[in-house]
């Protein structure tokens, strides 16, 4: 089962009154559980086809079906709805609320999006922190921690509603190489336990050999041996 | 809504700095404002009391245009014996009329036999005296005005200290009646009678049988009716009613009403088909200069009032632009996690609510505290030549409650465009700020 669609997804930006294509006529399919890439040099749609894909943007054109809804038209309201509800997100700067600890920037989606019990919450952010070996790091705060320490905190956070997407974008840039291996081979092993789907860009040749499916994009377009591993 | 309350109270927390700075702020704004309320409504509270319970009453009658000349004290302005009579029936019938005290006003030459001064009397019967001004038994050192008996006067101590004249002196009061005739009369004094600022405030007593006496005045007329009534608060409309029964008369013909009104009494406010009546009704506060001084506290109200939304305007708005503009990455992250536009809305809103409350219940607790030690300390001011005048400040509820929503609105409004401005904000571009 798909969990991601796109035909002929189209995105133009106008930048003062001049059309710029970002994003020209791609089609894909990314099934459920998959631990995909989209690769390419900078400027080559990447990150516009994650915003797509994360409902922060709209196409100009094309048609978009994500977790079995089409998301094509959704508006901004509707948009956070969705993301709520269905995707997490990784940055590649983390994006940690830098006054509060590790347990609390994990916590926080679950404070925003979900009315659960303090307990609830507490079981559920142990278990994630856990899973991503940070549990004694709990009450530190990001300044305490190194990169890949971050990045482990902002992957428990994207999973933490429940996302059956997570989204990363260039999660590894910040990173050295072995911190972003081993941060990959974490998605992965959380792909893998909690059936989380994973699509993240980068351009980092070694972290591409980590994806099982890799869409490669050169200006705006995807190339037509984009999906195999 | 619990969550967006501790989020935002934990995003205050952040700046710790920067909230205390500001709640402090709101405090000082909220003190400023009740303490100033209080003090001042204390004292001018105090003060009208003083005028209305020891000097003027809340209301007094007079013929039309005595008031006009009160300077010279013209005899010839004095309400008759009938209409005294008719006043008195129609006063005991007016249920929002407590008690009323008929005068007679007159200027006289005081003696102790070595020196001469002028004097300023107000005569009276004591006993409606006392129950019209209860607090004029107050200002009188030596004897209690319900006491004060034929052949006894109480003279203003800026006399008595002037002319060296003590209680039990003899004096004798030279006045000049209404026909031009000069008479006097020996009297005893039995008291001194503090000063107040305001007509009337420098005056000395006598009984009214010993001024008409003196005066050589037949029958009961009179000079005034000080007025008690029984609620102060209903001041306006206990004086229209009065206004209503003594100082307008229906008239049949209107235009000849309309014709006299406007060649006779052109400053008299009458309706079509009435012209002005032969009495005049003043409130304490068109008789008093204290009523200007009263309005000038409500203006100093109303000015700290301006000061304070100013004050909780800037500051709230000034931090909550900052909090935006120092968190749009993280306005980003939220928005991209899935956090509707109307839930950032709310929390910026929550930020500054709470930055309002904190300040205002700060400011509430302190103000209490104060204003319960100024009241403990027995403080006294003077207050012209009335020296030693306790203050008794106190905190009214509905000060506290209008203060605490004003607070609350403005903190609302001032935190309103910082917290549209975040949740109109793209979450990409807000993703991408450096």
């Amino acid at each position: 089962m798909s969990v991601v669609s796109a035909r002929e997804l189209t995105k133009i930006y106008d930048t003062e009154g001049v059309p710029v294509p970002a994003l020209s006529d791609a089609s894909f399919d990314i099934e459920s559980g998959s631990f995909a890439a989209f690769v390419g040099p900078s400027g080559s749609g990447k990150s516009t086809l994650l915003n797509l894909v994360g409902c922060l943007d709209r196409p100009t054109k094309g048609q978009l079906t994500v977790v079995g809804e089409d998301v094509t038209g959704l508006g901004r309201d509707d948009g956070a709805r969705f993301r709520g509800q269905h995707i997490g997100f990784i940055f590649q700067d983390f994006n940690l609320i830098p006054v509060l600890s590790a347990f609390e920037n994990v916590e926080y989606p679950l404070l925003m999006l979900r009315d659960w019990s303090a307990k609830r919450r507490r079981a559920r952010v142990e278990e994630l922190l856990k899973a991503v070996e940070l549990e004694s790091f709990a009450d530190k705060r990001p300044s305490q921690l190194s990169g890949g320490q971050k990045q482990r905190v902002a992957i428990a956070r994207a999973l933490v509603t429940g996302a059956k997407l997570v989204l990363a974008d260039e999660p590894t840039a910040n990173l050295d190489r072995e911190t972003a291996l081993r941060v990959i081979r974490l998605m992965k092993k959380m792909r893998d336990d909690l059936g989380t789907t994973f699509i993240f860009s980068t351009h980092d040749p070694k972290v591409m050999d980590a994806a099982e499916l890799i869409f490669t994009l050169e200006d705006g377009k995807l190339k037509e041996d984009g999906g195999a591993a | 809504m619990m969550n967006i309350l501790r989020i935002a109270s934990r995003n205050l927390m952040r700046y710790r700095r920067r909230t205390l700075l500001t709640v402090s702020l709101i405090s000082l704004g909220v003190m400023s404002v009740l303490i100033f309320v209080s003090v001042a409504g204390s004292f001018r509270q105090m003060m009208i009391g003083q005028i209305t319970d020891a000097m003027l009453g809340h209301v007094q009658l007079h013929r039309r245009g005595y008031v006009a000349s009160t300077d010279s004290l013209p005899l010839n302005l004095n309400i008759k014996a009938a209409e005294a009579k008719k006043i008195a029936s129609i006063l005991e019938k007016m249920p929002q009329v407590e008690a009323f005290s008929t005068r007679i006003k007159f200027g006289a030459m005081l003696s102790n036999y070595t020196e001469t001064s002028n004097i300023r009397l107000t005569a009276v019967h004591p006993k409606q005296e006392q129950v019209t001004l209860p607090l004029l038994a107050g200002r009188i050192k030596g004897t209690e005005i319900q006491s004060l008996k034929r052949g006894h006067l109480l003279i203003p101590e800026i006399l008595a200290r002037g002319m060296k004249i003590k209680a039990g002196a003899s004096v004798v009061l030279v006045a000049t009646n209404r026909d031009g005739s000069v008479n006097g009369k020996s009297f005893r004094v039995a008291g001194i009678v503090e000063g107040l600022s305001g007509p009337g405030g420098r005056d000395g007593y006598l009984h009214i049988d010993d001024a008409r006496e003196l005066l050589r005045i037949k029958g009961a007329e009179i000079t005034e009716v000080a007025i008690r009534i029984k609620d102060s608060t209903s001041l306006s409309q206990v004086v229209g009613a009065l206004k209503k029964t003594f100082d307008v008369k229906k008239t049949a013909g209107k235009k000849n009403a309309a014709k006299k009104t406007a060649n006779k009494q052109p400053d008299a406010k009458t309706s079509k088909g009435e012209k002005p009546g032969k009495l005049e009704v003043h409130s304490w506060r068109q008789l008093s200069p204290f009523s200007t001084i009263a309005k000038m506290i409500d203006l100093l109200t109303l000015f700290v009032q301006i000061m304070l939304v100013s004050i909780v305007l800037i500051s709230v708005m000034n931090v909550m632009i900052m909090a935006v503009y120092e968190r749009i990455r993280e306005i980003g992250s939220i928005a991209a996690m899935g956090v509707r536009p109307r839930t950032i809305l709310r929390l910026f809103l929550v930020e500054g609510l709470l930055l309002g409350s904190v300040g205002t219940i700060v400011g509430i607790v302190v103000s209490f505290l104060t204003v319960f030690a100024l009241s403990a300390s027995g403080f006294t001011f003077s207050f012209g030549r009335q020296q030693g005048l306790l203050l008794n400040p106190t905190m009214e509820p509905s000060t506290v409650a209008i203060v605490a929503l004003g607070v609350m609105v403005v903190s609302a409004l001032a935190s309103l465009q910082p917290a549209i401005k975040a949740s109109r904000m793209d979450p990409i571009e807000a993703l991408r700020h450096v």
